[in-house]
């Protein structure tokens, strides 16, 4: 566990060492944030490369930061069955950029979990097969998972179906 | 004006490469759930046909959501637990568990030993309650209603073992952040022993009548195949994914509570067939009940919850009688447990397959943000995979064998 840990930081240090902001490792939770530039390419590697194969992404997880210097950040679980390893890969986004590239096309199973991502935090996956909303009806206009939403919702905004 | 819905162009658009020559060219749309009852609750299909054979599918989710996630960010975690039963309500035991997992190793709580058998024990008989259903709805599926009655007598003892074990036959909310709600009694020990002595004989009662039964094999033999690598593409977990040849469970590979100390298999089959799924349901609950003999014998006593006033609740008993304790108590309650700031995800083997939470935490007595990662989500997104090419009739028996609860899928 640990060899792959190192070995995982220094491929990651090697290739894209200009693109890693930080390294943390939180009670046993391990997570990379790189510069969202690289994101796809780094995915890219991670998928491809023999040694630390990460063959499964299990999720896509949006953050709502509300903070001045950056708004949202992209959690990528990532997990390799070979080496029985994981780790979080992050990535943050400006309010002003929504845009990232997906992931698809490297992980068929990551179609979903953009989906929701799209659907609660309105972020925009680009390259997307099917980017349409998942959970909320498909004329909804806000994002429920930003931190501005109010819990009780708003009033109003699902009409009723015209007759 | 393009005046079709949105999900009939995503149907429209799908790749297909399944062609059939049909002079007519009459391709149907054929709408599937959300009311049928083959649909475990409310899940929709939308499936593209020729004649019998499907082209197509879209699966669409969200009409059960509620907004459990965005519930999480406005409560304490201590507030939270209750919810994670209504997740997968065919075993909220195990989610009760992975729940409070989360949150101790946020902020850093280690759990008593007799606590952590516990845990194992109720996980494991969540594990064989929610196989139970699967297994019978499975065979009311293709026709084998009996199952079905079997399965649910198993299931109500075990309900009544629950009863006695949590005070509730559903919703038990039974694991508190740091421990559990109670310790278990003699009597569940008890009725738990007797229940493990007779159930392995209804297990083969159940291989017996189906195993040998040409219908239920022909109806789920090659149906819904997935291969290896298309499963690990697709994220699939659990039985699902064991089913496909992959020897991934989260119970070996990132042991939690005190999986490590038992002795137990962990079933594959190659096939990735409806079959399979169903064997290895069937073959999990065996290893089930293994695990929890071998908890109840080396079980300790001890304590159930940890000694730390500032971050687990204090008894009834302590409140009632201490100044301290009940100033703690109101404190806990009021404020929450403030973890330190940082992010964890911790995930445990469900019936259904990985059920995970994401934490993120600004130090306050609430998450920031809580993300779960429910095993039906992932499961139904292969679904279009699973159903390509096969009759219509093959859907009750595809949907069945990957066992989603809508409860955890649309969250």
């Amino acid at each position: 566990m640990e060899k792959i840990k190192q070995k995982l930081i220094e491929k990651l240090k090697e290739n894209y060492g200009m693109s890693i902001e930080s390294v943390v490792e939180f009670q046993g939770t391990l997570t990379i944030t790189v510069a969202k530039e690289k994101i796809k390419e780094i995915c890219t590697f991670l998928r491809g490369d023999f040694d630390l194969y990460f063959d499964m992404c299990k999720d896509v997880i949006g953050v709502d930061y509300q903070r001045a210097d950056f708004r949202f950040e992209l959690v990528y679980n990532l997990y390799s069955i070979k080496n029985n390893f994981r780790f979080l890969l992050k990535t943050k986004l400006q309010e002003t950029d929504l845009n990232i590239p997906s992931v698809v096309d490297i992980w068929p199973g990551a179609n979903w979990p953009e989906r929701e991502v799209y659907d609660f935090f309105g972020i925009i996956f680009d390259g997307h097969p099917d980017l349409r909303r998942i959970y909320m009806p498909e004329d909804f206009e806000y994002f429920p998972l930003r931190k501005e939403f109010p819990l009780m919702g708003i009033p109003g905004s699902i009409p009723l179906p015209r007759k | 004006m393009n005046t079709k819905s949105k999900i009939l162009q995503a149907l429209e658009n799908q790749d297909v490469s399944v062609y059939f020559d049909d002079p007519l060219e009459n391709d149907m749309i054929l709408n599937m759930g959300p009311q049928h009852p083959a649909t475990h609750g409310v899940l929709r299909l939308l499936i593209r046909l020729n004649g019998e054979t499907i082209l197509g599918t879209v699966p669409e989710v969200g009409y059960l959501h509620r907004g459990y996630e965005k519930l999480a960010e406005n409560m304490t975690y201590h507030e939270y637990i209750p919810h994670t039963d209504r997740l997968d309500y065919l075993s909220p035991l195990a989610n009760n568990v992975a729940y409070v997992l989360a949150v101790e190793k946020l902020a850093g709580i280690k759990v008593p030993r007799r606590a952590q058998f516990i845990r194992v024990i109720i996980a494991e008989m969540a594990r064989i309650m929610s196989h139970l259903v699967a297994m019978g709805s499975t065979a009311m599926d293709v026709g084998a209603l009996t199952v079905l009655l079997w399965g649910f007598r198993e299931r109500e003892k075990l309900q009544d073992i629950q009863d006695v074990f949590t005070g509730v036959r559903f919703t038990t909310s039974f694991t508190r952040i740091g421990g559990l709600a109670q310790d278990m009694s003699d009597e569940a020990i008890a009725m738990l022993k007797n229940f493990l002595d007779q159930f392995p004989e209804k297990i083969k009662d159940v291989e017996g009548l189906l195993f040998k039964n040409r219908i239920f094999i022909q109806r789920c033999e090659g149906v819904g195949v997935i291969s290896k690598h298309d499963a690990i593409a697709m994220g699939l977990t659990g039985p699902n994914l064991r089913a496909s040849g992959v020897a991934h469970d989260l119970r070996r590979d990132e042991p939690y509570l005190i999986y490590d100390e038992f002795d137990f298999d962990i079933p594959t089959y190659d096939d990735g067939d409806a079959i399979a799924r169903f064997y290895i349901r069937m073959e999990e609950m065996k290893q089930s009940v293994k695990i929890i003999r071998q908890a109840l014998e080396k079980i300790p006593k001890g304590p159930v919850n940890a000694a730390l006033p500032k971050k687990v609740l204090p008894s009834k008993e302590r409140i009632y009688g201490k100044m301290e304790e009940l100033i703690h108590d109101f404190m806990l309650i009021n404020f929450g447990i403030n973890p330190p700031v940082g992010e964890v995800y911790q995930a445990i083997e469900n019936s259904k397959g990985e059920l995970g939470f994401y934490i993120s935490s600004l130090g306050e007595g609430a998450p920031w943000r809580l993300k779960i990662h429910s095993p039906s989500f992932i499961n139904i997104q292969a679904l279009p995979v699973l159903l390509k090419g096969h009759l219509i009739s093959d859907v009750v028996a595809i949907i069945g064998s990957i066992d989603p609860v809508m409860g955890e899928a649309d969250k």
